[in-house]
């Protein structure tokens, strides 16, 4: 039936080959023009020969990292990590996203993908160690790690530091279109999401560990519990919040939010400062109540077939210039002392990016890895929360359209063997 | 003859390895742990997601009937055109249905948006905005956009058949036109309409991207359901296998319930 | 009535086109707004062309395809050929096995081939990516191809390959005159349907792509999840465009033919 469809989708291919071509060149001349008026960020190795070391030999290594999360070179003058890798090393690098920690975990754990470097949370990282999803990495190979800063050193997810080496780190808050939401940020805390003014204007998190360390927080436990009471009780509270909730989302929300499509949505800082630069009207609050403190740090699975080059992937990205490049552009905070000295000083004194010490000790907690029977609880309380349960009085429409079908198809058997009688008369 | 059967050979070993023992292994993962021991707990499991399977069925339906009705007028108006003019304007009608669905499907989000330009018209003339977007309503619109040419198609082609004469001999031994649509018409194309019902049926129950995109993630269908047990979320290929199996068992059920309707028992795909 | 079905079919296709056309005007949108039109620009296009990753999910979608299509035109094709000359029920057996991937939803073939996939991987030091996309790609473009063939048999005189061998043709060469030509439209419609089928996948891919090798709507599709950019837009615009110039030219193509073979018809008469 959809015969026909063939001839269109292979004018497609030619014509956007065809197009693109003709385009590629164009503006690779148009951008050489420009490249003196536009400031150009340099990048700058201190040991090249480390990282020719595996040039022509055709590696190529997969790296697998949440939705905009490097810079890709997007805009003019910054770089474009993954191309500056593959021009200095000869590595080809496969570069794909993923949305969750938990959707990572799936991809790795299904077996299949192997996966050369991969950015998982804190607690996913502990997940992962135990079940023998990564392996160690040789820190000899990573010289850039001494720039790791010490309060990211011998964290509780990977004590020896022998697994992950940090890539960026922050908080959850609240992003909040401040023109309609006209309140003193120092009251806005997580209840705010339940607000019934704002029905239909709230998008919240499309994963259950994010999901539940709110309402977690807002009933007083612990964002790690495991006790199947608390949790029952934080799934009722989210289920009370579906009736004013938009939607779940997780990165359609720079899009949400930066459309402005939706009033307030949870989400992690850097992700929050990037999409305020593109809607003024937003506004970013790290409630009092507490939060949860997150760092993504980079691993190599067990399943990786080109571990030296992973570590050289992983190095590469803690080169200062790249380091500062990625956090410029993703604002997360980073956990790299010298991309930390490049910033802006009004970058490194925000409160929201660079909270202090004592803020942090305070008001944040990291997530914990939970045992199986809690996750699958958690997930269970979840997907019970996010289907539809306010159709009841539609159970019986299916039995009885089952019902009407075989009434039909009976009537129409018996009609056809009358039928077939008669013409034999 | 006979010597032309070896041809088949290295379609049967495909056969057999891609499509038959898959479906064995979906069998064999439902009923299994991940030790590897006999269990029905992912089966008997698959029962707390019931309310998930009927808002799956029942925007289905919603969609088909939608389809089906849409649909018919268009199929019959274009059967009974200029024999030149109709291929033009099935292309017309067909047209769309040629880019990626995915592309589709994301033309509907810009235009539900809460910013979207449907909001932005009815907010000239004082309305709304309304909330289109992440709603049921979405989704069943998504799916119908969608799957509308499956539905067109098979009436259209049954309709094209249906004689002129046939027609008129029905109007000259004196039946009205609305006598004339359901006692020739509908059962004449009634081939058409079961081939359509399925066609637009399993695909709106087992997906996942319409839900997604159009519903805003809390309007969870059987697709999504699947797909977080195998890439998403959840992840537990044993109860995504379990939920996969049931899938198709009801699938299987309905095709035959359907397939009754087809006149001389012949599978309509 | 005539007018009515012509406002009808006017509704019917409005609906169809104005969420491509809205998609297409914003794709000249400067803003990245989409409702408010703020100013003309060919910056979506510009970065469209850049995007390396669309590149290059673009060429492996091709190649893909290509590969994907012909080998399944000829295993198909063989596989038609064979299962014609086999006896009643081991043919309705292999006929009906056969459908099941056009049956089945394409998420549960998708989580059944994963499925497979992972059980050799683990046990073969396979990876997902390439191989696996082209092993899922044609095992569901086989069906297509032989149920393109199959019809084909039926207008076919069963006895010419065997009086063919009986005038002293070979039986391969009785197979290139005889039996070739006669399914030759079908192995052709049933290569189209394979490769367009290919290029189209989604949830059968999403399902079985590896770490290396993504396709183009595995590609649309992640965009969309993320920072939604009017590249999509252009995107779509650019496979609209090329949509619509392929049908046009295939309809005065078939125009002309048609015409041709009436005045060949008619010199004849």
């Amino acid at each position: 039936m959809k015969k026909r469809r063939f001839l269109s989708l292979i004018a497609v291919a030619i014509m956007t080959v065809g197009l693109f071509s003709g385009c590629a060149e164009k503006t690779s001349d148009e951008g050489e023009e420009e490249e003196e008026e536009v400031y150009q960020q340099t990048l700058t190795i201190e040991d090249e020969e480390y990282y020719t070391r595996f040039k022509d030999k055709g590696i190529s290594i997969n790296v697998y990292n949440w939705g905009e999360y490097i810079s890709a070179g997007a805009e003019e003058g910054t770089l474009d990590v993954n191309a500056e890798f593959e021009k200095l090393t000869g590595i080809k690098v496969n570069y794909t996203n993923f949305a969750t920690n938990e959707e990572l975990y799936a991809k790795l754990k299904g077996g299949g993908a192997s996966y050369d470097v991969i950015i998982p949370s804190d607690y996913m990282i502990s997940k992962m160690i135990k079940e023998e999803l990564i392996q160690k990495i040789n820190l000899d190979n990573i010289p850039n790690y001494k720039y790791i800063m010490d309060n990211f050193r011998n964290m509780s997810y990977d004590p020896e530091n022998e697994y992950s080496v940090p890539f960026t780190w922050g908080t959850v808050g609240i992003i909040y279109d401040e023109t309609v939401i006209d309140l003193d940020p120092e009251e806005i805390d997580w209840d705010i999401l339940w607000d019934e003014t704002y029905m239909g204007q709230i998008l919240m998190f499309d994963n259950p560990r994010d999901a539940f360390a709110i309402s977690e927080i807002m009933l007083g436990y612990s964002i790690n519990s495991e006790n199947p009471d608390e949790l029952t009780a934080a799934a009722e509270k989210l289920k009370q919040q579906k009736r004013v909730v938009q939607g779940y989302v997780m990165d359609e929300i720079f899009d949400k939010m930066g459309a402005g499509d939706a009033l307030i949505a949870p989400y992690y800082a850097g992700d929050a400062l990037t999409i305020m630069e593109e809607n003024d009207a937003l506004n970013f609050v790290v409630p009092k109540s507490g939060t949860n403190l997150f760092v993504d740090a980079m691993c190599i699975p067990t399943s990786s077939k080109q571990k030296e080059a992973a570590e050289m992937y992983i190095n590469f990205m803690c080169e200062p210039d790249i380091a500062y490049s990625n956090i410029e552009y993703i604002c997360y905070s980073t956990p790299h002392s010298a991309a930390f000295e490049m910033l802006d000083d009004e970058v490194k004194e925000s409160p929201i990016t660079y909270p202090d010490e004592e803020f942090i000790a305070e008001n944040t907690t990291v997530f914990v890895n939970l045992s199986d029977e809690t996750n699958r609880l958690m997930q269970d309380l979840w997907t019970e929360m996010k289907s539809a349960e306010d159709e009841t009085t539609n159970k019986w429409l299916v039995p009885v359209f089952l019902i009407g079908c075989l009434g039909l198809t009976v009537f129409v058997l018996i009609r056809r063997h009358i039928k077939a009688k008669k013409d034999i008369f | 003859m006979k010597q032309l059967r070896v041809l088949s050979l290295p379609y049967l070993v495909w056969m057999v390895i891609f499509i038959v023992v898959p479906i064995i292994m979906v069998a064999v993962f439902a009923f299994t742990t991940s030790d590897g021991n006999f269990t029905i707990d992912n089966i008997s499991n698959v029962g707390q997601y019931a309310n998930i399977f009927v808002h799956s069925i029942w925007l289905a339906l919603i969609a088909t009937a939608i389809c089906l009705v849409l649909s018919y007028p268009i199929a019959f108006y274009l059967s009974r055109m200029e024999k030149h003019k109709q291929g033009t304007m099935l292309m017309i009608v067909m047209l769309p249905m040629w880019m990626n669905f995915l592309l589709r499907t994301y033309a509907w989000m810009t235009l539900l948006g809460n910013n979207g330009i449907i909001n932005y018209l009815l907010g000239l003339i004082g309305l709304g905005p309304f909330k289109l977007i992440n709603t049921s309503g979405a989704v069943v619109l998504g799916m119908v956009y969608n799957y509308l040419p499956f539905m067109i198609l098979p009436l259209y082609s049954v309709m094209q058949k249906i004689d002129k004469s046939v027609i008129e001999a029905a109007r000259d031994l004196g039946c009205n036109p609305v006598k004339v649509m359901f006692r020739v018409i509908v059962p004449l194309s009634l081939p058409g309409i079961v081939s359509g019902i399925t066609m637009v049926f399993v695909p709106a129950i087992s997906t996942f991207i319409i839900s997604r995109m159009l519903g805003g993630g809390s309007n969870l269908l059987i697709g999504d359901l699947i797909e977080m047990q195998f890439l998403g979320n959840a992840y537990d290929p044993h109860l995504g296998a379990a939920i996969a199996l049931v899938l198709m068992v009801i699938i299987l059920a309905i095709m035959t319930v359907m397939n009754q309707f087809s006149p001389d028992d012949q599978v309509l795909i | 009535m005539k007018r009515l079905g012509k406002i009808y079919m006017a509704l019917i296709i409005f609906f169809l086109y104005v969420p491509i056309f809205v998609l297409i005007v914003f794709s000249f949108n400067e803003s990245k707004s989409r409702s408010v039109f703020s100013g003309f620009t060919l910056e979506w296009y510009e970065r469209l062309f850049n995007n390396s990753i669309i590149m290059s999910s673009l060429v492996n979608t091709l190649i893909i395809a290509v590969i994907a299509s012909i080998i399944s035109t000829i295993l198909g094709t063989l596989a038609a050929i064979g299962i014609n000359s086999m006896r009643k029920v081991p043919k309705s057996i292999v006929m009906n096995i056969t459908n099941i991937p056009v049956i089945n939803p394409e998420i549960v073939t998708g989580v059944s081939l994963m499925l497979l996939f992972v059980f050799f991987a683990a046990r073969m030091n396979m990876e997902f990516g390439f191989v696996t996309l082209v092993i899922a790609h044609i095992t569901f473009d086989v069906p297509y191809v032989i149920l393109n063939i199959m019809p084909k048999f039926k207008q076919m005189d069963p006895h010419l390959f065997e009086a063919a061998q009986d005038l002293g043709c070979s039986p391969f060469t009785a197979f290139r005159k005889v039996i070739l030509p006669e399914i030759m439209p079908g192995i052709i419609s049933g290569f189209l349907m394979a490769f367009t089928y290919s290029l189209d996948d989604f949830v059968i891919s999403y399902f079985t792509c590896g770490a290396t090798s993504q396709t183009l709507p595995i590609t649309i599709y992640s965009m969309t999840r993320r920072k939604i950019s009017p590249e999509i837009n252009a995107l779509s615009t650019l496979i609209f465009v090329v949509v619509v110039v392929i049908l046009i030219a295939k309809n005065i193509i078939e125009n002309r033919q048609a015409k041709k073979n009436a005045v060949y018809k008619g010199g004849r008469a």
